[in-house]
């Protein structure tokens, strides 16, 4: 008797294996359509975007409230301690912020020269709030609160404080899904500020807990990048807006080739204690002359 | 009806837990893996149907939330469910050894997935660290948070069963 003859009186069922094949074909189908073309990630993500994330943001909020509390708790007898520390070093930062002051007219010319910071404030940020990360451990990406109806849109570029975290790959209408440039399969096309020699920043799953991220290919011909050297994001990528901070040189090599170089940058934002961030509202490909 | 309801609010409720809450209580960055305890679980207490079914929504969710690709994790997922249901035969509730050992096995299977789709075919080819830093940790913590939470949903699956009896009698 076939399984899936229905007989009088008798509820129809599926056998599990029929279901599975079915549903193996079914996925096979979502992985090759959505693997270059976004056609289901528009309903899904709204239906799943209403469902779960106000849960998500509920949570998040009460879970950063006890972690805040319960470290307050810890921290009280630390600060103690380091206040009498804190104290003798106020009178050493006196005496060393008189020498200062006399570099920073200098600080001040030599800004002007870069005019990296002027550049920052000419693009609109939102603030937005991280509400869910990564459910697995392979991959670095994370949820904010903001979506469509905030006016996010994919590929608008993420920073945290004067640093680079990502940009928006999907987006849903009240969340977007962010990739962070320390995730294992992110690429980014870099520059060195001092030089504009360009390379290739990637993130490493292997690189995570030593807090770094490699970068390849820096054709340094001159012998001028050290470390130390600041990292921005080039003026030939196509999805980052150029002159964005990634972080600084940690170490340099010489490749077998002899040409390149490559090496490790330390990443400019903390991430391991990132709660809120930025969002760059303009896009790379409408960016005015 | 009931059972679907309470099963939808369990896979939620793991999701939202293992993306929020355990992502601030992780250890070395590793959190454990509620979604497969969950899967497993209903696949070897409720059969492949059930297995793969679950299997497939928990994916799904990651999918939508967290991968590139929408059907990946739900593929590997419903696998998973629907291999543990091959044991519903020799499940007993009093057991604790084969639901362990079970979990334990589809949540290696879960990382040899991953790691195979997602980063060897990329080219990167240390396994074993990936297996001493990803892979291991992450079945460690799964197994610890499975000590907890398999008895709660073992706890959640009789009441289910029981009030099921209860109302199938009514209508002899």
């Amino acid at each position: 008797m076939s399984p899936i003859v229905k007989r009088k009186g008798e509820k129809f069922t599926l056998p599990g294996k029929y279901l599975l094949f079915i549903l193996t074909i079914l996925c096979t189908a979502l992985v090759l359509l959505t693997f270059n073309t976004k056609v289901f990630s528009g309903p899904l993500s709204a239906v799943a975007g209403y469902i779960v994330v106000p849960f998500e943001e509920g949570i998040s909020v009460v879970g950063s409230w006890l972690s805040g509390r319960s470290e307050e708790l810890v921290q009280i007898r630390e600060l103690l301690a380091r206040n009498e520390q804190l104290k003798q070093q106020v009178d050493e930062l006196t005496i060393e912020n008189t020498r200062l002051q006399q570099d920073r007219y200098e600080l001040t010319n030599l800004r002007e020269l870069y005019s990296l910071d002027a550049q920052y404030d000419e693009y609109e940020k939102t603030g937005a709030r991280i509400i869910a990360r990564d459910s697995g451990n392979w991959f670095y990406s994370f949820v904010i609160n903001k979506g469509a109806s905030d006016g996010i849109a994919v590929d608008m570029n993420v920073m945290a404080g004067s640093g680079l975290v990502g940009r928006v790959v999907d987006v849903g209408p009240n969340w977007a899904k962010v990739k962070s440039i320390i995730a294992d399969d992110s690429n980014v096309s870099a520059m060195v500020l001092a030089s504009a020699d360009r390379m290739i920043v990637s993130g490493n799953l292997k690189l995570y807990a030593s807090g770094v991220i490699e970068f390849e290919q820096l054709v340094d011909s001159d012998n001028v990048v050290v470390e130390g050297d600041k990292v921005v994001t080039s003026d030939i990528s196509d999805k980052y807006l150029p002159g964005i901070l990634i972080g600084y040189i940690n170490t340099i090599n010489r490749d077998a080739n002899n040409l390149t170089k490559s090496g490790y940058i330390t990443p400019a934002v903390d991430f391991e204690h990132l709660e809120e961030v930025l969002v760059i509202r303009q896009l790379k490909q409408t960016v005015p002359d | 009806m009931k059972r679907g309801i309470i099963t939808a609010l369990l896979i939620f409720i793991c999701f939202l837990l293992q993306c929020t809450v355990f992502r601030a209580l992780a250890f070395g960055g590793i959190v454990p893996n509620l979604l497969i305890v969950l899967t497993a679980s209903f696949g070897f207490m409720r059969g492949e149907k059930t297995g793969l079914l679950i299997g497939f929504f928990c994916g799904l969710l990651v999918d939508i939330f967290f991968a590139s690709v929408i059907g990946f994790y739900a593929l590997l997922y419903m696998y998973i469910g629907y291999m543990n249901g091959k044991f519903a035969a020799i499940f007993y509730p009093q057991d604790i050894k084969l639901p362990v050992a079970l979990i334990l096995c589809s949540d290696f299977l879960y990382g040899i997935g991953c790691y195979v789709i997602l980063f060897l075919l990329r080219g990167r080819f240390e396994f074993t660290y990936y297996l001493l830093h990803i892979i291991l940790p992450e079945i460690v913590y799964t197994i610890a948070v499975t000590l907890l939470l398999y008895p709660l949903i073992l706890w959640i699956n009789t009441g289910l069963e029981r009030s099921e009896l209860r109302s199938g009698k009514k209508f002899v």
